[in-house]
């Protein structure tokens, strides 16, 4: 909200510097976003008389002038510009002035200009940063040439209207009130304890015969509408003043009975509108919803296609405004229109809202709508804009007003206790001071003892319980005031992680100990990430669930996988010349069970680790079996397949039967296609599924009494044979062996091209029950048997 | 016995000629091992009338011991020698780069998050998580943000339907805690949400914190004890808040909390904008409208809500200048964060 100080001052004292009140403002909740002083780039001009032009005596197209500045002295100033002459009044940049040049600041010095002195520059409008709207002439191609209201000497800026500041104000959405100059003034007034002053509202009323109807067809979506027939209207152009006031909100004057209508926008947050009474046909006025397929052309000549969810002003044959947002090109005022229907109406801000974006059309009057107008601004605005009718002399009030108000206008009464208003706070506010502010803001304040009971003003529609007159009463009073206190009156309550926030916290510490980064992807990626993947079109990933308003196609679809992102980090990091790494990242994954969503999807946390560069698929394995060792899950791994993984090396990772993610080489035609040039390695795991096993109780177990044996064991198998095979033929010869680990596998001619050698240690273990330790004999015996078992088996030889 | 004279000087000259302690070591076995010549004189003996065997036996012994002390002193002494050799010669470049596992890091944000739990788990709050994408019940309608309540627009919402949507604050778990727990509450629920803003300083995804406290007697005092507490742990001993009047629909009174700017202690710098203060989180007491909704009594109860940005956070406290950077995963980026 924009807020000329010049205007505020109209309506309360202000004595304190500008900085000071936007202190003030902030202080009781209005966040000043910036505070500009309007001249601060003109400095040093003054009004200076030209009392003498002469021919430049080396340029043709050079004026040397001699001009008056009073009270700064008799200066030469020569000039191109050719709109000057002898007793103009004209801004002058004396020696050391700033000026506005082509989007910067120009400084001004004394020179010679083809050998005559210069002391200094005249300025147009341009250079003083102001059009017409500020002062008539500005826009002249030119030196700006100042009426004879000017005082040589004197600082221009005054003159022209910009030694003013310019606050623009952060108002939060409880208070559409004070989207206006006026609610803001007397928010001002209540800051600094002085009263507020009223704008004039008085009118004569001339007879008239003319009857306007107002037919409210949708009260609910227009609780109120006052219309004012105005007669023997006169269009022509505001004073400067008004139009000076709208130059600095960022309007620009269009005539005055329209400017009349912004004017008092600005003033009272009240949206009004004026309709050429000639073209109101039928001399009636229906709100009503709009039909299916109805048009209407509004003011800036752009059709509208409408539906019952728009509200529409209608006369007796069709669409004249859309309610709320903008009138309609057939009803607008021309320099000819003689006889003005003025509008003053209140319109629900959702109904505002929603046909303001369905149609993409937006205005201030629809942006004041939809923070929510009140119902007693209409009359406020409405008589308002006939005293500025009057006082302006565009046109006739007459004593003809329609009303048509469905609106609850009896102010809301709270009932409440200083001691509930203290108790909410926390610290005892004198009952006096609390009654101050109150009234101050406009509340009625009736007290009886520590009983307290509050009149809400109109406008504030926002108040409606006790602790909003005590969020009235602090923030007046002061949030200095508060003494912080540590939950005195509390009870002691027992805080900290679930056991599934701890594990959580365990699972992600255990991949950082294998070296993985955390990463944080967003939520959403494109749908285009399932063709990257290479996923089957009847893929489950694909059934994502859609953003219906997205920022772009890349961040649509809610995530089904988490590799998509992952990948994009791998690429993404390559790219910047990180060429290794390992990131991980836990997040949701969200699952739909039918599209378009009926219920909430399931939200299913997944851990995704990504690894390049230096590593291979048993680095990645590893740290799945890390995860498996802390958390005491018995995970197995068997050759699976996925759409994106290298075909030879996918494993899925297993618990019990379930699948619970897979793992492997990022396919190399990806890898290709992405200028991936080293493999990379990603693994998915169902985070979720994998929690509901993880158990690690501590209990103790005694320690064997005697010591295990190891022994080395290699043999010589076909290519074929697997780890798992082997090892799994191992364990099951004796029960003595206790672990099978391969440590080494070889392959050379000598053993022939289908063959390889797996060499394991292996760890003998005594029965817990055993009396004395195993015997070097009973290894042997062990071993055979184990070699017995691989050869019947798998046809393994000792090596 | 000339024989074991001559068996003793060989033996001597042998070992005196051993150079290692495992060239000694053969000539020891040549000698005395299982297979060694002092057994092969045992062996003999068998071949000894009975009478003699005795005295031959004393013999052979005091061979043996002969010998043995003579191998244990050269022994000592090449053991000595070839420690002084291994100190002389077995020589490392100590500065070369030792060898070690890389740990991992965590990511800011979920250092953060985890400071902030700590914090406030201290103070009696429990942790919750609410789901991700809500109804828009709990995200708006409950907290007092009815359909055409302006405030919808201080948020731009990602819709999923009519009725779905991804949620735009962690305040959603609000009701969700109170519609099942009675007072007292001590809640904090941390989480990703989502506005339709994407720019230098907004995310369309980020992390919020929301804290819930609702009891008897709870009063704004309270709020601002408790975020002074808060400010103090996360930023500096010394930091204060200040609170300031601002607007929630599901709060009232509602303030905005600035804390003292831990880079300048308050004398105001480019960080905070001169002003001393950074604007860190929105707060306030939790609206009457709002229990009601959850069946708790705003007669009997009150309570504050405070919910923050953990990015913004990590940002303050870390420096970190573009909120982007948070997301982009960047290895040397994320480095930076270890323990």
């Amino acid at each position: 909200m924009l807020a000329p100080l010049s205007w505020l001052k109209d309506y309360v004292e202000i004595d304190i510097p500008a900085e000071e009140l936007q202190e003030k403002l902030f202080s009781c909740g209005f966040e000043v976003e910036e505070l500009t002083y309007l001249g601060k780039d003109v400095t040093n001009v003054v009004v200076g008389k030209i009392t003498k032009c002469e021919k430049h005596p080396d340029a043709d197209r050079l004026t040397v002038c001699t001009v008056d500045c009073g009270a700064h002295g008799v200066k030469q100033i020569c000039t191109a510009a050719t709109n000057v002459f002898e007793g103009a009044l004209v801004p002058c940049a004396l020696d050391g002035a700033t000026v506005l040049h082509e989007g910067g600041i120009q400084k001004i010095k004394t020179g010679k200009l083809r050998g005559v002195l210069s002391e200094g520059m005249f300025c147009s409008g341009e250079e003083l940063g102001i059009n017409n709207d500020f002062y008539d002439g500005a826009e002249v191609y030119g030196i700006l040439i100042l009426g004879d209201e000017a005082t040589v000497g004197e600082d221009v800026r005054k003159l022209v209207g910009i030694d003013d500041y310019l606050f623009d104000i952060a108002v939060t959405a409880n208070r559409p009130d004070c989207q206006s100059i006026l609610g803001l003034a007397r928010e001002i007034a209540a800051a600094l304890n002085r009263p507020l002053k009223m704008p004039a509202l008085g009118y004569r009323r001339t007879d008239t015969d003319v009857k306007i109807k107002v037919t409210v067809k949708e009260p609910a979506l227009c609780p109120r509408y006052i219309g004012h027939y105005v007669k023997d209207v006169k269009i022509g152009v505001s004073p400067q003043w008004m139009r000076r006031r709208l130059a600095l909100c960022g309007l620009r004057s269009v005539s005055d009975v329209v400017d009349i209508t912004n004017f008092v926008l600005l003033e009272t947050g009240q949206p009004m509108h004026a309709f050429d009474r000639n073209f109101l046909r039928g001399d009636e006025v229906i709100v009503r919803r709009a039909n299916e397929g109805e048009k209407i052309v509004t003011l800036d000549k752009k059709e509208f296609t409408l539906n019952p969810s728009n509200l529409l002003i209608c006369d007796q044959k069709g669409g004249v405004a859309l309610a709320g947002i903008m009138g309609g090109l057939n009803s607008e005022i021309k320099p000819e229109t003689s006889e003005v229907f003025f509008e003053a109406a209140k319109f629900a801000r959702d109904s505002v809202r929603k046909t303001s974006r369905a149609l993409g059309q937006r205005s201030d009057s629809s942006a004041r709508f939809e923070k929510g107008v009140d119902a007693y601004s209409a009359e406020l605005a409405m008589d308002r804009a006939l005293h500025l009718v009057e006082e302006l002399g565009c046109g006739v009030p007459t004593s003809y007003r329609i009303d048509v108000n469905a609106a609850d206008m009896t102010p809301k009464k709270i009932e409440t206790s200083y001691e509930k208003i203290n108790a909410l706070l926390g610290i005892e506010v004198p009952r006096d001071q609390t009654n101050a502010i109150l009234e101050r803001l406009g509340f009625g304040v009736a007290q009886s003892g520590d009983r307290l009971a509050v009149t809400v003003p109109l406008w504030r529609e926002d108040v409606d319980g006790y602790p909003d007159i005590a969020e009235e009463v602090i923030r007046s009073y002061g949030y200095e005031h508060i003494v912080p206190t540590f939950l005195s009156a509390a009870t002691v309550t027992h805080g900290g992680l679930t056991h599934a926030q701890k594990t959580e916290l365990k699972f992600k510490n255990t991949l950082k100990a294998e070296g993985f980064l955390e990463a944080c992807n967003y939520s959403f990626g494109s749908p285009k990430d399932f063709d990257l993947l290479r996923l089957p079109q009847n893929a489950p990933e694909r059934n994502a669930v859609a953003i219906r308003n997205p920022i772009g196609e890349d961040l649509s679809v809610m995530r089904t996988t988490l590799c998509a992102t992952m990948l994009q980090n791998i690429v993404r990091n390559v790219r910047r010349g990180n060429d290794t790494g390992r990131l991980f990242e836990l997040a949701n994954v969200y699952l739909a069970d039918m599209l378009p969503l009926q219920t909430l999807p399931l939200e299913r946390k997944t851990c995704v680790m990504g690894l390049w560069g230096e590593g291979d698929f048993f680095d990645m394995k590893g740290a799945v079996e890390a995860i498996g060792e802390a958390f005491d899950l018995n995970l197995s791994f068997e050759r699976a397949e996925k759409s994106f993984l290298h075909s030879g090396k996918t494993a899925a990772v297993k618990l019990g039967e379930k699948t619970v993610g897979y793992l492997g080489e990022l396919h190399p035609a990806i890898a290709n296609e992405l200028a991936l040039e080293k493999p990379a390695y990603l693994c998915e795991l169902d985070y979720a599924a994998l929690s509901k096993k993880f158990s690690k109780d501590i209990s103790y177990r005694n320690l064997p009494k005697f010591p295990s044996i190891r022994r080395d064991l290699a043999v010589v198998v076909n290519e074929s044979v697997t780890c798992a095979d082997a090892t799994a033929c191992i364990l099951r010869a004796c029960k003595a062996v206790k672990k099978a680990e391969l440590f080494d596998v070889y392959r050379s001619d000598a053993l022939g091209s289908d063959k390889k050698s797996m060499a394991f240690r292996l760890t003998f273990m005594p029965e817990e029950t055993a009396e004395k330790p195993l015997s070097p004999e009973a290894v042997d015996g062990f071993f055979h048997k184990i070699l017995g078992n691989l050869s019947n088996n798998l046809g393994a030889e000792l090596r | 016995m000339e024989e074991n004279e001559t068996l003793l000087s060989e033996a001597k000259k042998d070992a005196d000629a051993a150079e290692t302690s495992r060239a000694l070591y053969e000539v020891k076995m040549t000698y005395l091992g299982r297979t060694g010549k002092i057994s092969a004189l045992l062996q003999k003996m068998k071949d000894a009338a009975k009478e003699d065997r005795p005295a031959l036996g004393k013999k052979i012994n005091d061979l043996r011991m002969k010998l043995e002390a003579h191998f244990e002193a050269l022994e000592e002494k090449i053991k000595q020698r070839e420690l002084e050799y291994k100190l002389k010669h077995e020589r490392i470049d100590v500065t070369m780069p030792g060898k070690r596992k890389r740990e991992g890091v965590l990511h800011p944000v979920t250092r953060v998050k985890n400071e902030l739990i700590d914090v406030f788990a201290g103070m009696g709050f429990e942790i919750y998580e609410g789901p991700e994408i809500e109804n828009e019940y709990y995200n708006f309608t409950a907290l007092n943000t009815p359909a055409d309540h302006p405030a919808r627009d201080m948020q731009d919402t990602f819709y999923v339907t009519d009725e779905f949507l991804l949620r735009t604050q962690t305040s959603a778990a609000q009701i969700r805690v109170m519609e099942k727990k009675k007072p007292p509450i001590k809640i904090l629920s941390p989480g990703r949400v989502f506005r339709s803003d994407d720019d230098a300083t907004h995310s369309p995804m980020f992390h919020q914190m929301e804290g819930l406290v609702v009891d008897k007697g709870i009063t704004l005092c309270d709020l601002q004890g408790m975020l002074d507490e808060f400010a103090r742990s996360v930023f500096s001993d010394s930091s204060k808040t200040r609170l300031r009047p601002s607007y929630f629909p599901f709060t009232e009174p509602s303030v905005e909390v600035d804390v003292s700017c831990a880079s300048c202690g308050g004398k105001g710098c480019s960080l905070c904008k001169g002003t001393g203060w950074i604007e860190v989180l929105g707060a306030g007491m939790v609206n009457r409208r709002v229990l009601e909704n959850c069946g708790v009594d705003p007669d009997v109860y009150t309570g504050f809500a405070f919910g923050m940005g953990i990015e913004r956070i990590a940002m303050l406290k870390y420096g970190i200048n573009n909120i982007k950077l948070l997301t982009e995963n960047d290895v040397r980026f994320l480095e930076q964060f270890k323990d």
